[in-house]
C-alpha cells in the first residue's frame, strides 16, 4: 500500500511513468511485477519478513520499490557528470555553448534508448518541465535579480515583453497562414487561421531557460543582458493569455468567436499579467514578514524561502495566472527584506541551493529535449512549414526589435545602439517553453499538432545551437561592450559616488523630477511603513556603518586566527584592514569568507563565484569599507545596482548627519561673512591644530603603533570640539535656524557632535572618560559609563566588536583547549590575557547564562543589543567547536555598564532615540 | 509694482537669453523650461541666484556635497549668478550627441565633453584651485560622503591609497591629467549625464 502512492505519484509527475509500467516486466528479479509490488509493500510494513515465496531470502531485488527515485537520481548524475566532462576541455568551453552540448548529448542518449527499446521512452513532460524545473530556474532568476538594474530599465523591457511579443506573435501567425493560403505549406498540415495564429503565439516568446544559458557565456554588458533577459521573462503573461485565448477559440471554432471573445482575452491578459504580478507581490511579503521572527529557528529560514517562492508559483498556476511573473516579482520583492533579515549562514545556504537546483534543471532541460528529438512517432516533417517559420520569427523579430528601440531611444538617457539591436534580434531563442506548450497541444482538437512538434524542436535546436554557437563570434566582430568583472579601483570608487552625488544636486536644482523622483518617493514610503513592517528591529535600526565595521573586525579576527599562534606571540600585529597593507600576508581561509561576503554583483545568475587573487582580496575590502561607509547617493545609475540594498535606517540617519553638517558649514561661513567675528579663524585654527597632530599619528610607522601613544591626541581634539560645540548654541539662535526636533532630556545641540565623540572613545576606550554629555548626566544608568574596566585591553576592543568580544573569548579558549601544549605561553601576551580579563576569568566554566531581566534599560533598547548579541553568537559559532554556552556577564558582581563599552550605549542614544521616551522625534530633515 | 518691472525685465532679456542659450543647449522647450525653474528658484527676483537661493532647496541640504555643487554654480569671487551662467554649469550635464562627436575640433571644446565634465567633478576636490587634490582636500571631500563611524584613520588610509593608485610623478597630490587617467575605463559621458527633456 505504502508504494502506491510513490510510484503513482512519480508516475504522475514524471515522465517516466511509462519506464515505470514497463521496467518491472524486463528488470525485476522475480518476473511478476505486480506481485513483487505488493510484496515489497509487506515487507516493508512487516518488517521485512516475507510471507511469499520460498521462505527467507538474505538479499531481495527491490527495484519496483526504488525505482523512480533511482531513476531520476540516475538521470541527474549523468547531467552532472555530462557537466564535468564537458569542462574538461577548456579550449573546446570557449567556443561551444554548453546547452548545444547537452543537447547533442541528449541525442545520443535518446539513440540509445531508442536503439535498445525500439521506442522512445522519455521525453521533456510538460508536467514535469512546468512544476518543477522551470520554478527552480525562474526562482533562482528571480531572486537574484539586479533590481536595480531591472527598474532602470523596467520600460524597455515591458515595451519588448508586450508589444514586441504581440507583434512577434501576430506576425509569424498570420504570415504563415498567408503562405499556407499560398501553397508553399503542405496540404498535409491541416491547420486554419487559429492554428497559425496559435502557434505563432508559442513560438514567438523568447525563451528565458535559453536566454540564460546562452547569454552567461557571451558576457555582453549588463544593460543588454538585462533587457532580453528581462524581456524573457516577462513575456510569459502574454504567452500564456495568447495560447489560451487560441486554445479556446480552436475548441469553439473559428466562425464562433464573437467580438466579446477579443475583449475578454485584452482583460484575460490584464487579470493574468496585473494578477500573477499580485500574488507574487503578496508571497514577497508573507515571507519577508515570515523571516523577522526566525531568529530562534535560523536552521529552516532557507527553507522559508524555497517553500514560500515556490508557492508563489504554484498559487499563480493555480489561479491559471502568469507564474512566472508571479515567481519573479516575488523573488525581486522579497530579496531586500529577507537578505536582511536571515543569517549570513542562511544566505549562503540559499544562494548555493537555488544555483545549483537550477543549474541542474537546466542541465536536465536541454538533455532532455535532446532526447525528446529522437523519437520516430513526432516526426511529421514539412519542409515548407519549417523554412516559413523559421524566416519568419527571425525575420519579425529583428524588425520588431528595430521598431521598438527606435520608439524606446526617444525616451533614455542611453540610446540602444545599433549593435545592441542585431544582438537582441540575435539573442531571441526560443527554448523548452515553447516545446513544452506544443507538447500540451490536444491533438484531437489541432489537427496539425505533430507538425507543429516537428516545427518547434527544430525552432528550438537551431536557435539554441546555431543561434548559441554563432551569438559569441558575432558579438566579438561587432565589438559590443562587455560586461567586465573588473572591480573598480578605490578611485573609480570615491570619484563614481561622487558623480552621483554631483548628478542628484543638478537634477535637483535644475527641478527635474522623472523616473528617479518617483523612485525617491517609493523609498519614503517603503522607509516608513514596508521596512518597519517587514524588517527585525534590529536590522530597522541599526546602523550599517557599524554593520560594516563589525564584519571587517570579524575577518580580521578570523585572520588572526588563521595565521596561528604566532600571531599571538609575535610582538607586532597587522590585520588586513589596518591602513598599510604591506605586512598582510595571504590569507587562505579567509577567502572563502570573503566570497560569501562579496558584493560584488554578477550577472550570471547562474555563475556563484570567481577565484580572485590575493590582490583583489584587499581591493574587496577595502571596497567594503568604502561601500558600507559611503554616504548612498539618493539616486544612483545603472551602474551602481547592489542585491544588498542599503538598510533603511541608514538613510535616514545618513540624512541626518548630512544635513546637521552642511548646516554647520553653512551657519560658520554665514557668520564669518556677515558678523566678521573671528570665531571662524579660531575654529580653524583649532582644526588646523589637530590636523596636524593627526597627521603626526599617521605618519607614524604603521607597524609600531602603539594604541597608547594615539589616546591622548584623541582627548584633547574631542575636548575642544566639545568647547566650539558650546560656545555655538547662542548664536545659532540668532539665525535663525534650528536643526532640532527632539525635546527631552538631551541637549539637542550637542546630539550631533557627540558622535564622532562617541566613536573615538570607541576607538580607544581605554583613556581618560570623556567629558560626561548631557545624556550622561541626566540619564542615571549611563553612570557606569565613564568608569572603564582598567584593564580593558585597546586592541582587544579594536580588534573585536564589542558585541562580539564574548564570543571571541569562546573561540580563544575552545582554540586553546584544542592545541593544549603552547597554552601555558600564550595568556603571558598581554594582549591576549586582556581578552581573558574582558569577561571576567575565562577559564573557570562558564557561569550560568545570563539572565534577561538583568539588564533593565528603559526603552528596550537593552534587548536589541541582546538580541543582536545572540545573533552574532549564532553566527560565530563554527569558531567554537566546543560548544560552550556563551559565557554571561559576571553576575550581579559588576555593574552591567561597567563590563560594557560606552559606545554601544552612546551609540543607542545618538543613532537610535529610545523610542519610549520620545515617541514623536523626527529626524531634522522632516522640519 | 516692482513686480511688473522685474517681470518686464525678464521678458525683455528673454528673447536674447535664449538666442545666446541655445548655443549652449539645443533644443528651445529644455531653455524654458530651465528657465520657469530658475524663476522660481530666484525669490529675490533680481534675475539672479544668490546662494541662499539654492540652499533654499530642500534636498540640496541632504546632499553631502550639495554645498560644494553650489559653489560650482559661482564664478570666483562672485555672490550672483544669471540665468547665463546657470545654464552653463547646467550644459555640462547635457548627455553627449551622437553627431556632437564628429565635430569638427576647431569649433572648442563643448561644455558636455568628457574633459569639461571631469573638469566639473576635478574642480569640487580641488578647493584651493592649484589643479591638484591634495590628502587634504581629498580627506575633506571623503569625510564629507561618508558616515561619522569611520575613523579618521580609516579614511586617511583610503585616501593614502587613493592617492597612490592615482599618483604617478609622486608628488603626492592628483593632478588634472592624473584624475583624468584613473577614470580613463569609467564611461564618464553616461554617468555625468542627465537627461533633461526634450
Amino acid at each position: 500500500e505504502r508504494t502506491l502512492p510513490v510510484v503513482d505519484l512519480a508516475a504522475r509527475l514524471f515522465s517516466l511513468s511509462s519506464a515505470a509500467r514497463q521496467a518491472p516486466a524486463d528488470l525485476s528479479a522475480t518476473g511478476q511485477p505486480g506481485h513483487a509490488l505488493a510484496r515489497s509493500a509487506e515487507d516493508h510494513e512487516d518488517g521485512g519478513a516475507s510471507h511469499h515465496g520460498g521462505g527467507y531470502k538474505i538479499v531481495q531485488w527491490e527495484w519496483s520499490y526504488v525505482q523512480t527515485p533511482y531513476i531520476i537520481a540516475i538521470w541527474l548524475l549523468v547531467a552532472s557528470v555530462a557537466k564535468i566532462l564537458f569542462h574538461f576541455s577548456q579550449r573546446f568551453t570557449t567556443v561551444v555553448p554548453e546547452s548545444c552540448v547537452l543537447i547533442l548529448l541528449g541525442l545520443v542518449l535518446g539513440a540509445v534508448v531508442l536503439i535498445a527499446n525500439k521506442k522512445q521512452l522519455y521525453q521533456l513532460d510538460p508536467g514535469l518541465f512546468f512544476l518543477f524545473l522551470l520554478p527552480t530556474i525562474v526562482g533562482d532568476a528571480g531572486y537574484f535579480m539586479p533590481s536595480r538594474l531591472f527598474f532602470d530599465n523596467l520600460g524597455a523591457i515591458l515595451m519588448y515583453a508586450v508589444v514586441g511579443t504581440l507583434w512577434n506573435a501576430f506576425c509569424t501567425g498570420f504570415c504563415l497562414y498567408g503562405v499556407k493560403l499560398a501553397g508553399v505549406i503542405d496540404d498535409k498540415v491541416q491547420a486554419g487561421l487559429m492554428e497559425f495564429l496559435l502557434f505563432g503565439a508559442l513560438i514567438s516568446a523568447v525563451d528565458p531557460v535559453a536566454v540564460l544559458a546562452v547569454f552567461e557565456e557571451v558576457h555582453v554588458n549588463e544593460m543588454l543582458f538585462i533587457i532580453v533577459f528581462g524581456e524573457s521573462l516577462l513575456n510569459d503573461a502574454v504567452t500564456v493569455v495568447l495560447y489560451k485565448v487560441y486554445i479556446s477559440f480552436v475548441e469553439v471554432g473559428p466562425g464562433n468567436v464573437q467580438t466579446a471573445d477579443y475583449f475578454k482575452g485584452v482583460a484575460s491578459f490584464l487579470v493574468v499579467s496585473i494578477g500573477g504580478t499580485m500574488v507574487g507581490l503578496i508571497f514577497a511579503v508573507i515571507l519577508a514578514f515570515i523571516t523577522r521572527f526566525t531568529k530562534k529557528v535560523r536552521i529552516i529560514e532557507p527553507l522559508f524561502i524555497f517553500l514560500l517562492v515556490y508557492l508563489a508559483y504554484l498559487t499563480a498556476e493555480l489561479f491559471s495566472l502568469s507564474a512566472i511573473l508571479s515567481m519573479t516579482f516575488c523573488g525581486i520583492g522579497c530579496n531586500k527584506y529577507v537578505e536582511a533579515n536571515i543569517s549570513q549562514k542562511s544566505r549562503t545556504t540559499v544562494k548555493y541551493t537555488m544555483k545549483t537546483l537550477a543549474s541542474i534543471a537546466e542541465t536536465i532541460i536541454f538533455i532532455f529535449l535532446g532526447i525528446s528529438a529522437v523519437d520516430k512517432s513526432k516526426w511529421a516533417w514539412d519542409t515548407g512549414l519549417i523554412a516559413c517559420t523559421l524566416i519568419f520569427i527571425f525575420v519579425f523579430r529583428a524588425m520588431g526589435v528595430v521598431g521598438q528601440t527606435w520608439i524606446l531611444n526617444k525616451f533614455r538617457l542611453v540610446p540602444l545602439e545599433k549593435i545592441d539591436q542585431v544582438v537582441m534580434s540575435y539573442g531571441g531563442l526560443r527554448g523548452a517553453v515553447a516545446f513544452a506548450l506544443v507538447v500540451l497541444l490536444d491533438g484531437e482538437q489541432v489537427k496539425a499538432k505533430d507538425y507543429f512538434v516537428a516545427t518547434t524542436i527544430v525552432v528550438v535546436f537551431f536557435t539554441v545551437m546555431f543561434q548559441g554557437l554563432t551569438i559569441k563570434p558575432l558579438v566579438k566582430w561587432l565589438k559590443v561592450p562587455r560586461s567586465t568583472n573588473r572591480k573598480p579601483t578605490i578611485n573609480e570608487e570615491i570619484h563614481e559616488r561622487a558623480f552621483d552625488h554631483i548628478l542628484a544636486a543638478i537634477e535637483d536644482i535644475a527641478g527635474l523630477n522623472g523616473y528617479h523622483h518617483w523612485r525617491d518617493k517609493w523609498e519614503q514610503f517603503d522607509k516608513n511603513y514596508l521596512s518597519k513592517l517587514l524588517l527585525r528591529k534590529s536590522v530597522y535600526h541599526k546602523s550599517e556603518l557599524w554593520e560594516a565595521y563589525q564584519k571587517i573586525n570579524i575577518r580580521d579576527a578570523i585572520s588572526v586566527i588563521d595565521q596561528g599562534g604566532n600571531i599571538l606571540t609575535s610582538a607586532r600585529l597587522s590585520l588586513p584592514s589596518m591602513a598599510s597593507r604591506t605586512s598582510f600576508p595571504e590569507v587562505t581561509n579567509v577567502t572563502n569568507y570573503l566570497r560569501e561576503n562579496g558584493s560584488g554583483v554578477c550577472l550570471d545568475l547562474q555563475v556563484i563565484d570567481t577565484n580572485p587573487g590575493a590582490k583583489v582580496e584587499e581591493e574587496t575590502e577595502t571596497h567594503h569599507v568604502l561601500a558600507g561607509n559611503l554616504y548612498k547617493p539618493r539616486r544612483r545609475y545603472q551602474s551602481h545596482y547592489s542585491r544588498h540594498f542599503m538598510t533603511v535606517g541608514d538613510q535616514e540617519r545618513q540624512e541626518r548627519e548630512v544635513f546637521q553638517r552642511n548646516m554647520r558649514n553653512r551657519l560658520e561661513s554665514f557668520k564669518s561673512t556677515h558678523y566678521k567675528r573671528h570665531k571662524k579663524d579660531r575654529s580653524q585654527k583649532k582644526r588646523k591644530g589637530s590636523d596636524a597632530k593627526e597627521q603626526d599619528a599617521n605618519d607614524k610607522p604603521r607597524r609600531n603603533v602603539s594604541w597608547q601613544d594615539k589616546d591622548p591626541i584623541i582627548v584633547p581634539l574631542e575636548s575642544e570640539e566639545n568647547k566650539g560645540e558650546r560656545s555655538e548654541p547662542d548664536k545659532d539662535e540668532d539665525v535663525g535656524i534650528t536643526f532640532v526636533a527632539r525635546k527631552g532630556s538631551e541637549t539637542p545641540k550637542e546630539r550631533p557632535k557627540s558622535v564622532p565623540a562617541a566613536l573615538e572613545v570607541c576607538q580607544s576606550p581605554s583613556v581618560a572618560p570623556p567629558s560626561p554629555t548631557c545624556g550622561e548626566k541626566n540619564l542615571p544608568w549611563k553612570g557606569g559609563i565613564g568608569t572603564l574596566p582598567p584593564c580593558v585591553s585597546v586592541e582587544a576592543t579594536k580588534i573585536i566588536p564589542i558585541d562580539l568580544q564574548q564570543a571571541w573569548n569562546q573561540s580563544i579558549s575552545s582554540l586553546e583547549s584544542l592545541a593544549s601544549p603552547p597554552v601555558p605561553q600564550e595568556p603571558q601576551h598581554p594582549r591576549v590575557s586582556a581578552l581573558y580579563r574582558l569577561s571576567g576569568p575565562p577559564r573557570p566554566p562558564p557561569p550560568p547564562p545570563p539572565v534577561p531581566g538583568q539588564f533593565q534599560f528603559p526603552g528596550g533598547k537593552e534587548e536589541e543589543e541582546e538580541s543582536a548579541l545572540s545573533q552574532q553568537q549564532q553566527e560565530m559559532q563554527p569558531l567554537m567547536p566546543s560548544l560552550r554556552p556563551p559565557p554571561p556577564p559576571p553576575s550581579g558582581a559588576v555593574p552591567p555598564g561597567r563590563r560594557r563599552n560606552p559606545c554601544v550605549y552612546l551609540r543607542s542614544l545618538v543613532t537610535t532615540p529610545p523610542s519610549g521616551s520620545e515617541p514623536h522625534s523626527r529626524g531634522p530633515t522632516q522640519l | 509694482r516692482w513686480r511688473l518691472f522685474s517681470d518686464l525685465l525678464y521678458k525683455h532679456n528673454f528673447s536674447e537669453i535664449i538666442q545666446r542659450a541655445s548655443k549652449i543647449f539645443v533644443s528651445h522647450s529644455q531653455i524654458t523650461r530651465l528657465y520657469s525653474r530658475f524663476h522660481s528658484l530666484d525669490k529675490g527676483e533680481n534675475g539672479a541666484l544668490s546662494r541662499e537661493d539654492f540652499q533654499r532647496i530642500p534636498e540640496l541640504a541632504i546632499n553631502p556635497l550639495g554645498d560644494r555643487i553650489i559653489n560650482a554654480f559661482f564664478p570666483e569671487g562672485e555672490d550672483q549668478v544669471n540665468f547665463r551662467g546657470f545654464m552653463r554649469t547646467l550644459a555640462h550635464f547635457r548627455p553627449v550627441e551622437d553627431n556632437e562627436k564628429n565635430k569638427d575640433p576647431s569649433a572648442g571644446e563643448p561644455l558636455n565633453s568628457r574633459n569639461n565634465k571631469l573638469l566639473f567633478a576635478f574642480r569640487l576636490y580641488d578647493l584651493d584651485r592649484d589643479d591638484k587634490i591634495s590628502r587634504d582636500e581629498l580627506l575633506q571631500v571623503l569625510r564629507m560622503m561618508v558616515g561619522v563611524n569611520i575613523s579618521d584613520e580609516q579614511l586617511g588610509s583610503i585616501a593614502d591609497r587613493t592617492i597612490q593608485e592615482a599618483d604617478t610623478n609622486g608628488d603626492m597630490c592628483i593632478s588634472f591629467s592624473e584624475f583624468i587617467k584613473v577614470l580613463e575605463k569609467v564611461d564618464v559621458e553616461q554617468k555625468m549625464s542627465i537627461r533633461f527633456l526634450h
